[in-house]
């Protein structure tokens, strides 16, 4: 497993996850977990992904969802679990 | 399974806290370059360092894309050229020469500096470590990244009081030779009493000679995330201010030795340690004197500071230590002047002063730090200040340092400017009185009694 975490944080539009969703499936990244909330008008959802099966490297998958974020008009960050896991679990 | 919020606390203190890696320093021995000759010595220096350093920075470049944090510098520590260079020197313009190769490696590889223009003379100069202190300021004028720093006394030793007396001369010699840019090579010169071996940090990084090959140290930051953290904890007793500065430090420790661990496997050399100092920038917010505010004072400097420092330290390294396997360096808070906001803010409105920041030393983790003096000062008084600093370290078994910046042609009221990272900085009053009597004596001060502990 490659687990990443995948935060997408914005105004609300409709289709955020659904594009985000579509953009994973055809890199072939395996979603595990997705929550959502809505403060103030701002969509925030946060994604546990698995990218071991990944049909693109790490560089261009975070390019590529920069792409999407501007598309959408919404900002969305890639990172390695690990970090999450190091600070917040001991 | 991480949760939203956890998530949501991370990418907060990156980006709106100032959370960052401040630095991933290779530490590499260049004993194995020793030779009689200066050109093959400066050869075999600068093979040595681009062979093991060449993936540095494309190594630190990666770290931050796949995990969001920003590693703000990557460096280089040597072995002290005092004891490299003493085979081939025979003036002081070879050790320039080992200077200017140290600068070409560390520009060719991408390191931001490259410390070790070292020697360590607690006890006594060679003739070598002489020579190389008599080179620094032409070392530095003709360099852009090299850093130098001297270690003038322990508590084992005691104070090499001539070598004391011979740094006051040169640091005043480094500030006329870059008189027109405030004197600013001054900034790569750090003098220490009880230097270690393994701090990432500059200007006083060098890789001790009791190390390996090569090491991975990391210097994490995050004065920032700190303050913001006590905000919550205002008006609170001090069980539970120290407890939310220790869970803070432990974060903050935590990406460290994340970093650390994954710098460590990319580049194939063994990790070393992590130091969780708390290192300011002039960003806004980013500053251990705000801190200080925040724990309860108008300006650094107030009465209450220096009980308000010792608290944050150990609160800073109790936290950090079980975030980390292997602890070191300097590990605590420094207090520059130029680089923390804050600090500039205090001496500004006259809050701070030379000797408060003396007293402060005693209780964090290094000493008097970028601070900005009258260039007329007095070559002797500023090893007076000096040794009044190493007597701190010595007797009180700690690390301490200076690094000033006498900046020739400007007194107090004027400000001078660094530039990016390095801030600037009131020039400070210095107190006038003469210590030449003193400061002229030959020799060295023995070391203290406690050291017997044979």
């Amino acid at each position: 497993m490659e687990r990443i975490i995948i935060t997408v944080v914005g105004k609300d539009t409709v289709g955020i996850i659904a594009k985000v969703c579509t953009y994973l499936a055809d890199a072939n990244v395996n979603i595990l977990d997705i929550s959502q909330t809505i403060v103030s008008g701002y969509f925030n959802m946060m994604m546990v992904a698995d990218r071991s099966k990944a049909s693109v490297g790490f560089d261009r998958f975070q390019e590529e969802l920069d792409k999407l974020g501007e598309e959408i008009g919404v900002e969305i960050k890639c990172q390695k679990e690990e970090i999450f896991e190091m600070m917040h679990r001991i | 399974m991480i949760n939203n919020r956890e998530v949501l606390e991370t990418n907060k203190m990156i980006e709106k806290d100032n959370l960052d890696v401040r630095t991933i320093t290779i530490g590499i021995s260049l004993l194995s370059c020793m030779t009689s000759d200066i050109n093959e010595l400066n050869n075999n220096i600068y093979n040595k360092i681009t062979t093991i350093s060449s993936k540095l920075d494309e190594t630190a470049l990666k770290i931050e894309k796949e995990y969001g944090i920003p590693i703000v510098n990557r460096r280089i520590a040597v072995t002290p050229i005092g004891i490299v260079g003493s085979s081939a020197c025979k003036s002081v313009d070879d050790f320039v020469s080992i200077a200017k190769t140290l600068d070409k490696a560390a520009t060719k590889v991408g390191a931001d500096l490259i410390g070790g223009f070292s020697a360590l003379v607690s006890e006594g100069m060679t003739d070598s470590d002489e020579m190389l202190i008599k080179s620094i300021p032409k070392a530095l004028t003709n360099t852009n990244r090299v850093c130098s720093s001297i270690n003038l006394g322990s508590t084992k030793d005691g104070i090499n009081m001539d070598a004391v007396r011979l740094m006051g001369e040169t640091l005043l010699e480094v500030a006329n030779l870059s008189k027109d840019r405030d004197s600013v090579d001054c900034m790569k010169l750090v003098v220490f009493c009880n230097a270690p071996d393994n701090n990432p940090f500059m200007a006083g990084a060098f890789h001790g000679v009791t190390g390996g090959d090569a090491v991975i140290n990391v210097g994490v930051s995050g004065p920032g995330v700190v303050r913001k953290a006590l905000e919550s904890v205002r008006g609170e007793s001090f069980e539970v201010l120290c407890e939310k500065i220790k869970t803070t430090a432990f974060k903050v420790t935590r990406v460290g030795q994340l970093v650390a661990k994954e710098a460590s496997k990319m580049l194939s050399i063994p990790f070393g340690i992590v130091d969780l100092s708390l290192a300011p920038t002039p960003a806004i917010g980013d500053s251990v004197a705000d801190i200080l505010c925040e724990i309860g004072l108008e300006y650094a400097g107030a009465p209450g500071t220096t009980a308000a420092l010792a608290l944050l330290n150990d609160q800073v390294k109790k936290g950090g230590v079980m975030a980390s396997s292997y602890v070191g360096g300097l590990s605590g808070a420094f207090i520059p002047v130029s680089e923390d906001q804050g600090m500039i803010n205090a001496a500004e409105a006259g809050a701070i002063t030379l000797e408060k920041l003396e007293a402060m030393t005693c209780v964090c983790s290094v000493g008097l730090d970028m601070i900005a003096i009258p260039g007329s000062t007095k070559a002797t008084t500023i090893s007076g200040i000096i040794a009044d600093e190493m007597a701190l370290g010595m007797i009180n078994q700690k690390t301490t340092a200076v690094r000033l910046i006498p900046v020739i042609g400007k007194d107090v009221g004027d400000s001078v400017e660094f530039g990016g990272l390095f801030g600037y900085a009131p020039i400070m009053p210095v107190n006038k009185f003469s210590c030449d009597d003193f400061v002229n004596r030959r020799g060295r001060i023995p070391a203290p009694i406690h050291s017997f502990k044979n």
